[in-house]
C-alpha cells in the first residue's frame, strides 16, 4: 500500500511545491510540504517521511544541502532526492556525496519522478518485509519459545540465555532429532548478535574437498569449475553465528583449519593468498561422543578443547517425557494452520501412544508422527488409532523385565537414581513421581547411599 | 440536480477536437452517471509560458474553479494546448484531487505530436480514457496499480494505449461508493 509511505517535498516556491505534492498524491501517497530547510527539519522531528524532495536553492541559512544533513542526523535511512531548477556538476557531486539518493532538474520528466520513487518505495517495501521477517524469525527461534517442562530442559536453556551474548565456542551434544539447531538458534536470536546472520553449515553432508570450500569460499580458478570468487560460510556469517552441525563428521585436515579459525579468527580462502578476518560466533554440535573420538584418535584433543568452552547435552525424549504433551500440542497447532486441517487436540488414547513409545528419532520424529496422523485423520481430534503406525515401527515401548538376579531392593535403587536425574535433583517432584513422601526419598537416598 | 459540465476551451475549433469533445460528453456521461451540460470556456492566454511555450494548468484549474457553476458537480474543461506544472515538462491532464474542476490536453494525444499520420480512432480512444482518468480524479481516485485500468499512472503515450477506457473492478467500486457520497 502506497499509503503507508509520507513523502515531504520542501521548497520555497509555493507553487513547484504544491504541484508536485499535488501529482504525487494523484499517485496514492500521503504527502506533506514545507516552505523552507527548517520547516522540513521541524517535521522531520516529528515524523520519519519515506522520501524527502529537497530544492537545492532555498534562502534563510538552510539550502538544500543542509536540510538534507540536518534530515540525515535524525533519520540515516532516509531516502533524499534533490532537485534544483539550477544543475551543475559542483552541486551534483556535493549532494550525492552528502548522501543524496538522486539529483534531479526540474522541470523533469513525469515517467523520471514516477520511476524514482517506486523504486525507492519499492526497497523500503523489502527492506521493512526483511525487518518484519527477521523479527519474526527471532521470536520464533527465542529462548522463551522453546517447549519444556523438564528441569534438565530448563538448565539447558536457561545456560543459552546466559550465554547469548558472549561470543564463546559453544558445543551441543544430543542424539539426532533432539534440536540440537533449535537451541543454537535459541542461542544466536538471544543474544547481541541476533540482527546479524545465523549461517548453518552440515558438516556430514559434504565431501572433504567441497566442504573446504563451502566453509572457507574459493579464488577464481582455485580449481576446475571456480569461475569465479565466492564467499564461504565463515564470511557470510561475519558478525553473526556459525552452526557447525554434525562437527564430529569433520575430515582431519579440516580440523586444523577450523582450529585455526577459532584460534586466530581468519582464515584463507581455497587457492587464495590473502588472510580473511572475521567476527563470528561457532556454534558446533555432534551426536557422536567427540570425547571418545578424541580417545579413538578420530578428532583432534586441541580442537575439542577449543569447541568445548561451553558444552550443552541435550537429553533424547525418552528421558523427557513430560514434555511429550506439550510438544504434540504445539505441533498439531502449528501443522494445523499449515495443513489446513481443523484437529482440535489429541485424545488421551492418541497421547497414551505418544507417551509409551521409545522416540529413537526424538523430537522431529514426534513432529513427523503427528504430521502423518494429522494428513490421514478424517475425525476432529488425534486417536489411539491414527498413530497405528508407531506400533508398526518396531520401536514401540516394549514391555521391560528386570534382569534375573535382581533383587527388589537393588530395582529400589535404580529406580530412585533415575528418577533423581531425571528431575535434576529435585527431592519434590522424584517423590511425587515415585508416589511416595519427601521423607521416606530422604530415607532411601541416605539408606542407598545415592549421590544428588 | 447537479451535473457534469464539459467544457470546450476557445482553442478547440477543428473538426477533430470538436469530435473529440463529443467523445468526453457521451463517456462521463455514460460512465459518472449524470446528465452533462456543455460550457463555453475563455481562452487560457494568460497561463502561457513564454519560456516554455507551454500553459501552466494550475492557473487554469484556479480560472475553472472561479467560473464553475453552482449546479456543477464537476466541470472538465477541454483544451488543445500543451499543458504543465511547473516541476514537470508536461501534464496529460490536472485535476483538483477529490475536487470540483479538471482540464484534459489534447495534445499529445494525437499521433501527429510524434511525427507520425493522424489516426482518429487512436485519437478518440486516448480522449475518452484521459477524460475518466482526469474526472476520476476529482471523484477521489488515486492511480491504480492495475495496468490496464483508466486509473493507471500514464507517464508516456505507450502507458495511456495499454490502459482500457474503462475503470477495473476495484476502481468502479470505490468511484460507486464516491458517487453516493
Amino acid at each position: 500500500m502506497k499509503t503507508h509511505w509520507q513523502i515531504l517535498v520542501v521548497d520555497d516556491e509555493e507553487v513547484m511545491c504544491e504541484s508536485l505534492a499535488a501529482w504525487l498524491r494523484e499517485d496514492g501517497y500521503l504527502v506533506d510540504t514545507a516552505a523552507s530547510g527548517r520547516e522540513a527539519v521541524e517535521k522531520a522531528r516529528a515524523r520519519d517521511y519515506a522520501i524527502y524532495f529537497v530544492d537545492l536553492k532555498m534562502p534563510g541559512g538552510m539550502d538544500g544541502i543542509e536540510t538534507m544533513m540536518q534530515v540525515r542526523r535524525l533519520h540515516p535511512d532516509a531516502s533524499i532526492i534533490i532537485i534544483t531548477a539550477y544543475a551543475t556538476v559542483d552541486t551534483a557531486i556535493t549532494a550525492m556525496k552528502e548522501g543524496a539518493q538522486e539529483y534531479i532538474v526540474k522541470p523533469c520528466n513525469p515517467e523520471e519522478i514516477s520511476l524514482l520513487v517506486s523504486r525507492i518505495i519499492k526497497v523500503k517495501n523489502l527492506q521493512r518485509e526483511n525487518t518484519i521477517l527477521r523479527k519474526k524469525l527471532a521470536r520464533q527461534y527465542c529462548v522463551h519459545d522453546v517447549i519444556s517442562k523438564n528441569p534438565r530442559m530448563r538448565d539447558i536453556l536457561a545456560l543459552a540465555r546466559e550465554v547469548a551474548s558472549l561470543r564463546s565456542t559453544v558445543l551441543i551434544q544430543g542424539d539426532s532429532g533432539t534440536g540440537k539447531e533449535m537451541v543454537a538458534r535459541a542461542i544466536h536470536y538471544s543474544g547481541d548478535r541476533a540482527a546479524k546472520p545465523f549461517i548453518a553449515v552440515s558438516c556430514a553432508a559434504l565431501a572433504e574437498t567441497l566442504l573446504e570450500s563451502e566453509l572457507f569460499g574459493h579464488e577464481k580458478g582455485a580449481f576446475t569449475g571456480a569461475n569465479q570468487q565466492k564467499q564461504g560460510k565463515f564470511e557470510m556469517a561475519d558478525g553473526g553465528t556459525i552452526f557447525l552441525d554434525e562437527i564430529g563428521d569433520i575430515p582431519p585436515k579440516l580440523q586444523v583449519d577450523l582450529l585455526r579459525v577459532l584460534q586466530e579468527r581468519s582464515f584463507y580462502r581455497v587457492g587464495g593468498s590473502q588472510e580473511v578476518r572475521v567476527d563470528v560466533r561457532v556454534v558446533a554440535a555432534t551426536h557422536v561422543d567427540l570425547q571418545q573420538a578424541v580417545a579413538d584418535g578420530k578428532f583432534r584433543d586441541d580442537l575439542y578443547y577449543r569447541l568445548n568452552v561451553i558444552q550443552i547435552h541435550i537429553p533424547p525424549l525418552r528421558e523427557r517425557r513430560e514434555d511429550i504433551p506439550l510438544l504434540a500440542a504445539h505441533f498439531l497447532e502449528r501443522l494445523s494452520h499449515e495443513l489446513g486441517k481443523d484437529i482440535g487436540e489429541i485424545s488421551e488414547g492418541g497421547l497414551k501412544v505418544l507417551m509409551d513409545y521409545n522416540w529413537p528419532g526424538n523430537v522431529r520424529e514426534l513432529e513427523n508422527a503427528i504430521e502423518r496422523a494429522m494428513v490421514t485423520c478424517r475425525g476432529a481430534s488425534l486417536g489411539e488409532e491414527d498413530f497405528s503406525f508407531l506400533a508398526q515401527n518396531g520401536h514401540a515401548a516394549k514391555v521391560w523385565a528386570p534382569p534375573a538376579g535382581t533383587s527388589l531392593a537393588d530395582m529400589e535403587k535404580v529406580m530412585i537414581a533415575a528418577t533423581l536425574e531425571r528431575t535434576g535433583g529435585n527431592i519434590k517432584e522424584s517423590a511425587s513421581v515415585l508416589g511416595i513422601d519427601r521423607s521416606t526419598l530422604y530415607e532411601k537416598i541416605k539408606r542407598y547411599e545415592i549421590p544428588r | 440536480m447537479k451535473y457534469l459540465y464539459v467544457g470546450a476551451m476557445s482553442d478547440i475549433e477543428s473538426g477533430a477536437d470538436r469530435e473529440a469533445l463529443a467523445v468526453v460528453r457521451e463517456r462521463v456521461s455514460a460512465d459518472f452517471g449524470a446528465p452533462v451540460r456543455e460550457m463555453a470556456l475563455p481562452a487560457i492566454d494568460f497561463a502561457f509560458d513564454r519560456a516554455r511555450r507551454q500553459y501552466g494548468s494550475i492557473p487554469v484549474l484556479e480560472m475553472l474553479t472561479r467560473i464553475c457553476p453552482d449546479d456543477a458537480w464537476k466541470l472538465l474543461a477541454v483544451t488543445g494546448h500543451d499543458l504543465f506544472i511547473p516541476v514537470l515538462t508536461f501534464v496529460y491532464g490536472h485535476a483538483q484531487l477529490g475536487g470540483r474542476v479538471a482540464a484534459v490536453s489534447l495534445a499529445r494525444l494525437k499521433q501527429e505530436f510524434y511525427g507520425l499520420p493522424p489516426n482518429r480512432e487512436i485519437f478518440l480512444e486516448r480522449t475518452a480514457k484521459e477524460a475518466l482518468h482526469e474526472t476520476g480524479h476529482t471523484f477521489g481516485l488515486v492511480h491504480c496499480a492495475d495496468r490496464s485500468c483508466a486509473m493507471a499512472l500514464g507517464t508516456n503515450i505507450r502507458q495511456i494505449d495499454s490502459k482500457r477506457a474503462a475503470f477495473c473492478a476495484s476502481c468502479a467500486t470505490m468511484l460507486r461508493r464516491r458517487v453516493r457520497e
